[in-house]
């Protein structure tokens, strides 16, 4: 069996911020907001990133996307180091990968009109050789994300929120990238309107062949759309694997909690809601061992000393817990 | 919901869609704006036509009219050598106005380059601002008298001295702007798309910018019309064979308790002049961004 090489591959990523630095300008505090992430995406796939807020999603999103850089680790495009990338090849990197924001209010320049926000990546990466070229190239784009055609003169503040994210997703799609990432993309619109764009982002991915990254907290979403799920904590990628494994036999205590807390429109059966104690902890001083042991109903001492490393526990489905659990979430005594 | 507000700040300051019904409401809903506009303009006329409005020529001595009481002939009277003084002050508005907006256009492509460079590069940050605290440490009058005092007095020089006195201050306006639209989610986009940083500063970071620049213009236009009076007063300012009105109110001084006149009409001229600018700035603050109000 051949392996295809992954369109994006994460080894170790890790990203830390360095606060408060003291007269010498060395840092006093550290936000460990990415830690030791590790991840593959294929051409053609959907990979959600879940967890709450303050995880390290958005971090992980801005990092691939290389609008920061790693502390540690690094990653791949297509097989070839993209972390490191400087000048011209960072510029073609960039025409690979693409993102869509959370809020399209804010995300589209105020005063650039529609054409002029999606001719930017086609001036910008050479690919567009005359401005009939372009006109030709932004027409298609609009057609793509079920805007019309007339919208090219119109300014930002003239479009519904919904309308917004479709210009700010075909600026995404104006490079013809590999990768979008789509960073709480939908969070921020009616619930109408997340479905026709989470619809509009399938459609366009079956069409294109191109590989999602989307970032959510909203796990109703992400089950109606994703392959595969990446469930993150604190900063650590807790429980990986297929959607079926992630939302029919979640592995982590944490992924059992996540889910638990789904609305679940229906009267008949109620399933037990698992309630987790307390905040998160502060991502400036992570627990030791695993980072959920402060909450985690089923913790030990191994789970307080030992930080637990992302096991198979067949197929795709990665966790990262030094216990395994029967179906109905009865921790089944065994070490790993 | 910081970044809604924002997006008004910046966002709506100039409609995209300017319209003849929307220039009216405009001008109902901003009298400030009229009225500043209205005596600026009116100055700008005097100061461009002095020479048809000013029959007399300022600068004709003769002894025995000096010191005249306001009449029908000298409007405003005579000062000490017999010379019109409405002819004075009308020739007069041209030194203040032209000091006024040419400091506000330099003072502001100064603030622009280096506010722009200062929030936009962390590097140049700590050098530029320190710069400007070193600049704003001393009060813009007597930092543009020791200027003068280096370079010689001409309306150039004081122009010059004024620009580099003000100009701080809408270096930090600028900084402050540029940093808080670079946290705005389409300066990530404009990077993702593949944007330079001077092409984001130019197209996506100075477009962004402008309400609150005007705004703050219109207030170092009034600022240096003041200082270059004051610099005219104390003699370091625009040379005596140049009628200003600071220069008039200098040479009225001494005779002030007995010939009040000669000082009152410059004066009331250039607060006139200084009061419409600061209108059409504060009607233009109100009209672009009522948020800014307070932070301006």
């Amino acid at each position: 069996m051949t392996m295809e090489t992954p369109v994006l591959e994460l080894r170790n990523l890790q990203k830390h911020y360095f606060l408060r630095p003291d007269f010498w300008g060395r840092p006093t505090a550290t936000v460990h907001a990415m830690d030791d992430v590790s991840l593959s995406l294929k051409r053609g796939e959907t990979l959600s990133i879940v967890g709450e807020s303050g995880c390290g999603k958005s971090t992980l999103g801005k990092t691939i996307v290389r609008l920061q850089d790693p502390t540690g680790g690094e990653f791949l495009l297509n097989g070839e180091r993209a972390d490191t990338l400087q000048g011209a090849a960072l510029k073609a990197f960039r025409a690979r990968v693409q993102i869509v924001f959370q809020d399209p209010f804010s995300s589209l320049n105020p005063r650039m009109s529609v054409r002029e926000t999606l001719a930017e990546p086609l001036v910008n990466f050479g690919l567009a050789a005359s401005r009939a070229d372009i006109d030709a190239k932004i027409a298609t784009l609009l057609d793509m994300v079920g805007l019309p055609r007339d919208a090219t003169n119109r300014y930002p503040h003239q479009f519904s929120g919904g309308q917004r994210q479709r210009i700010a997703i075909a600026r995404a799609l104006a490079p013809n990238p590999d990768v979008i990432v789509c960073d709480e993309a939908v969070s921020a619109l009616d619930v109408s309107v997340k479905a026709q764009i989470v619809n509009l982002l399938g459609d366009i991915q079956k069409e294109t062949g191109l590989a999602l990254i989307f970032i959510s907290h909203d796990l109703a979403i992400v089950e109606h759309l994703t392959h595969r799920v990446a469930v993150m904590y604190l900063g650590h990628v807790v429980e990986e694997g297929a959607r079926r494994e992630i939302f029919g036999a979640a592995a982590h205590p944490y992924t059992r909690a996540l889910i638990s807390a789904v609305p679940n429109p229906t009267v008949e059966e109620k399933k037990p809601r698992i309630l987790l104690k307390g905040d998160v902890p502060s991502p400036l001083a992570p627990p030791s061992g695993c980072r959920f042991h402060t909450r985690c109903a089923f913790a030990t001492d191994r789970c307080r000393a030992e930080v637990p490393r992302l096991r198979k526990i067949g197929g795709d489905h990665a966790v990262a817990c030094h216990y395994d659990f029967s179906a109905d979430g009865v921790l089944i005594q065994h070490a790993h | 919901m910081t970044i809604k507000s924002n997006m008004i700040a910046t966002g709506d300051l100039f409609p995209s869609e300017p319209r003849r019904g929307r220039v009216a409401t405009f001008v109902r809903r901003h009298p400030t704006i009229v009225a500043g506009g209205g005596i600026l303009f009116l100055m700008v006329l005097i100061a461009v036509f002095a020479q048809w409005i000013a029959t007399i020529d300022p600068d004709k001595i003769a002894p025995i009219k000096r010191n005249r009481e306001p009449t029908a002939e000298f409007w405003f009277g005579t000062d000490m050598l017999g010379r019109d003084l409405f002819s004075r002050v009308v020739y007069g508005a041209r030194v203040s106005l032209l000091v006024g907006f040419a400091v506000a256009v330099c003072a502001t492509f100064l603030g622009l380059v280096t506010g722009l460079a200062a929030g936009a590069y962390r590097r140049l940050d700590m050098v530029i601002m320190r710069l400007m605290d070193g600049l704003m440490s001393v009060p813009p009058i007597l930092l543009a008298i020791a200027l003068m005092a280096a370079v010689g007095g001409s309306v150039f020089n004081v122009i010059l001295a004024i620009s580099i006195a003000e100009f701080p201050r809408m270096s930090r306006l600028v900084r402050g702007l540029v940093l808080s639209i670079r946290e705005q989610a389409y300066i990530d986009g404009a990077i993702a798309s593949g944007s330079s940083m001077p092409k984001i500063i130019v197209k996506h970071i100075l477009p962004n910018t402008l309400g609150p620049i005007m705004v703050q213009a219109t207030y170092i236009c009034s600022a240096a019309m003041i200082t270059e009076a004051a610099l005219s007063f104390i003699g370091a300012g625009t040379p005596p064979s140049i009628p200003s009105w600071g220069g008039i109110m200098n040479e009225g001084r001494m005779l002030w308790q007995i010939k009040p006149y000669i000082i009152l009409f410059p004066a009331v001229f250039l607060s006139l002049t200084v009061l419409a600018v600061n209108l059409l700035g504060d009607g233009l603050r109100d009209a672009l961004d009522p948020r800014a109000a307070s932070r301006i």
